[in-house]
């Protein structure tokens, strides 16, 4: 349960999300996905009700739970006049690795998600696709077995939706546990093996995509989706 | 610790590529203080020396008084004869071709031959502030011109001329060269709290609602790394800036003043090397609880532009003591000491007047900037746990 001043943000929000499996969070708008994640990754404290990550509770001073955690929250940013890899780096220095591990572990990712010609190129000008992937990149510099993405896909154009979505998928098929939110309900239906529906801070529905469509009798996934949440206008 | 270090590098390398911060924190900051202060300092040497070096003196029929003319000239002043009449006098002070215009009447010479007062005329604005010392100085030599004729007739007449001067009024100055240079050195203090604020202003702002604003303090809080650590490696950063801004700043300083003739004017200034790091370390303990301060206020600000209104503010927090010090004509007791910014003020005075400082004096100094510091230190530490921080 989270509150903030006289807002209920949550209330009542109980899921799992399994290694190996893509698990999706899926709400309208302002539903309590990011207040979700945040309480996973440690940023915010929830006022009652606890999360755990491989069996441990999280707090704000469990670094060994964060240890294990790759983040990429809501917008997040980079540090405009560092490199593309320097930004990597220097989480990857923050989680432990030295110099080196860190570099070479910069390497190997610059190399996967393609961004070896902004390597060397400071994060001020960079595309939107650019940046993400960057941030991405920052995510995983320390092998976390947990992803937790808010909203990974936001202002990224199709053909780097879909390497993202391959990328995420080989990262499910290596065993990590992958947890991301959006309120895209077609990308949540081609790559979740997972679905929970979450609206107004509760947990409406869980399930796969297929099993969620046939519960509520619905011809697609979007229709399911808007029978769950009962909100389509808000469900662009 | 290694997660400080790490998180100190970054802030250090990441602002030094920062034109504005480099800017701000090691050019403008450091340059700002010495240019104002020496151009100051130049301003008040250039109204000592005009006056004492070279009075000039319009002079309407200097031929009337030959004598007078001579005893200023052997004086340093420049006398320069003009041709008319009082009016002519009245004009060339208001349009100010003239500071001052001695008019020589023509019974001057008869009656001063014949023992009667001899009348000169002095024609000068006296709402003119600038001209009053000039004006001053030739009156006194005027003074000291008839003093001497009646000092002559006196012992010519056998009368002791003693008996003119019943009373003798003799002002000691107890001023010492560095004391009196200190009138004017005295705003070094205030340049060099100052230059610690400025270089520290960009770093507090960019560590807090700067990281926020560009959304990288999430993932940073979200590292495996306490908070604690991340505030550490930022203060530490901050702190290192600020050093090099007060250290540039003095360096500077010296250099300026090294430039003007200080010992021509009876100043010695006691600037040498020894005394540059005497200051800087008299000053240094100020840094951690300024850079403290100044990462508190930017932490609870919304936004950068909000932080940048109250920062300005905050700047305005230590120099106050300094206002306080200099109105007040506060002189350093132990309990004073205690005051961060005020006690640095006179540990900085003490040294510039070449003074031997009570060493209790300077551990209470440094022991409370040190003690405030930890303390505001650990207020920020609790800011930064909490989780509006994020929003």
């Amino acid at each position: 349960m989270k509150r903030f001043g006289g807002v209920q943000a949550l209330n009542g929000v109980s899921f799992r999300a399994e290694d190996g499996r893509i698990t999706g969070l899926l709400g309208p708008n302002g539903a309590g996905k990011s207040t979700t994640l945040r309480i996973l990754y440690s940023t915010l404290v929830p006022d009652s009700g606890s999360a755990l990550v491989d069996g441990e509770l999280v707090d704000q001073d469990n670094y060994a739970v964060r240890q294990r955690l790759g983040v990429l929250p809501h917008n997040a940013g980079l540090y405009p006049s560092l490199t593309a890899r320097e930004n990597i780096e220097y989480f990857g220095r923050l989680a432990g690795l030295s110099r080196i591990a860190a570099r070479r572990r910069a390497d190997d990712l610059l190399a996967l998600l393609e961004l070896e010609d902004i390597a060397t190129r400071r994060a001020k000008g960079f595309s939107q696709g650019q940046k993400l992937k960057t941030a991405l990149a920052r995510a995983l510099v320390h092998a976390p077995r947990n992803l937790i993405l808010d909203e990974p896909t936001n202002g990224l154009d199709v053909p780097a939706v879909r390497k993202l979505r391959a990328l995420l998928m080989r990262l499910r098929d290596q065993g990590q546990c992958i947890l991301f939110s959006s309120h895209v309900m077609q990308e949540v239906a081609l790559l979740c093996d997972d679905v929970v529906v979450i609206t107004r801070g509760t947990v409406v529905a869980q399930g796969s995509p297929e099993a969620l469509r046939a519960s509520t009798g619905a011809q697609s996934f979007e229709d399911a989706f808007v029978a769950l949440t009962g909100s389509p206008g808000d469900a662009d | 610790m290694r997660a400080t270090l790490t998180v100190f590098v970054k802030e250090f390398l990441e602002n030094l590529r920062d034109r504005r911060t480099v800017m701000m924190a090691l050019v403008v900051g450091p340059m700002f203080g010495p240019i104002v202060f020496s151009l100051m300092l130049q301003f008040a040497l250039e109204r000592t020396r005009s006056v004492e070096v070279n009075v000039e003196l319009h002079v309407l029929n200097p031929a009337g008084a030959p004598n007078l003319v001579r005893y200023l000239e052997a004086r340093q002043t420049k006398v320069v004869e003009i041709r008319g009449d009082g009016a002519t006098a009245r004009s060339m002070i208001v349009d100010r071709s003239a500071r001052a215009v001695l008019e020589v009447p023509a019974d001057y010479g008869t009656r001063l031959a014949s023992g009667t007062p001899a009348p000169l005329r002095l024609y000068v604005d006296n709402s003119r502030n600038s001209d009053a010392r000039h004006v001053a100085r030739i009156r006194t030599l005027i003074a000291q011109y008839g003093q001497q004729i009646a000092t002559q007739r006196l012992t010519l007449r056998g009368v002791d001329p003693r008996l003119l001067a019943p009373v003798v009024l003799q002002s000691v100055d107890v001023s010492t060269p560095a004391s009196r240079a200190l009138l004017v050195l005295g705003m070094l203090s205030f340049f060099m709290v100052l230059s610690v604020l400025t270089g520290g202003i960009y770093l507090a702002m960019d560590t807090t609602v700067g990281e926020r604003d560009r959304g990288t303090l999430e993932p940073l809080l979200a590292t495996p790394v306490s908070r604690e650590a991340l505030l550490c490696g930022k203060l530490l950063a901050t702190c290192t800036y600020m050093f090099l801004s007060l250290s540039l700043t003095t360096t500077a300083l010296f250099v300026a003043l090294g430039r003007l003739d200080l010992e021509q004017f009876g100043m010695s200034a006691n600037l040498n090397m020894q005394t540059a790091l005497g200051l800087i370390a008299v000053t240094a303990p100020l840094i951690p609880l300024l850079a403290a301060l100044m990462t508190l206020v930017a932490a609870q600000a919304r936004s950068t532009r909000e932080a940048q209104a109250w920062l300005g503010v905050t700047q305005l927090v230590p120099t106050l003591p300094l206002v306080f010090a200099s109105l007040m004509n506060l002189a350093p007791t132990l309990p004073l000491m205690t005051i961060p910014s005020l006690s640095q003020h006179f540990l900085i005075t003490g040294i510039l007047r070449a003074e031997q400082l009570d060493p209790l004096h300077i551990l209470v100094s440094v022991g409370s900037s040190l003690l405030l510091g930890v303390l505001l230190v650990a207020i920020v530490a609790r800011v930064y746990r909490r989780e509006s921080l994020l929003v």
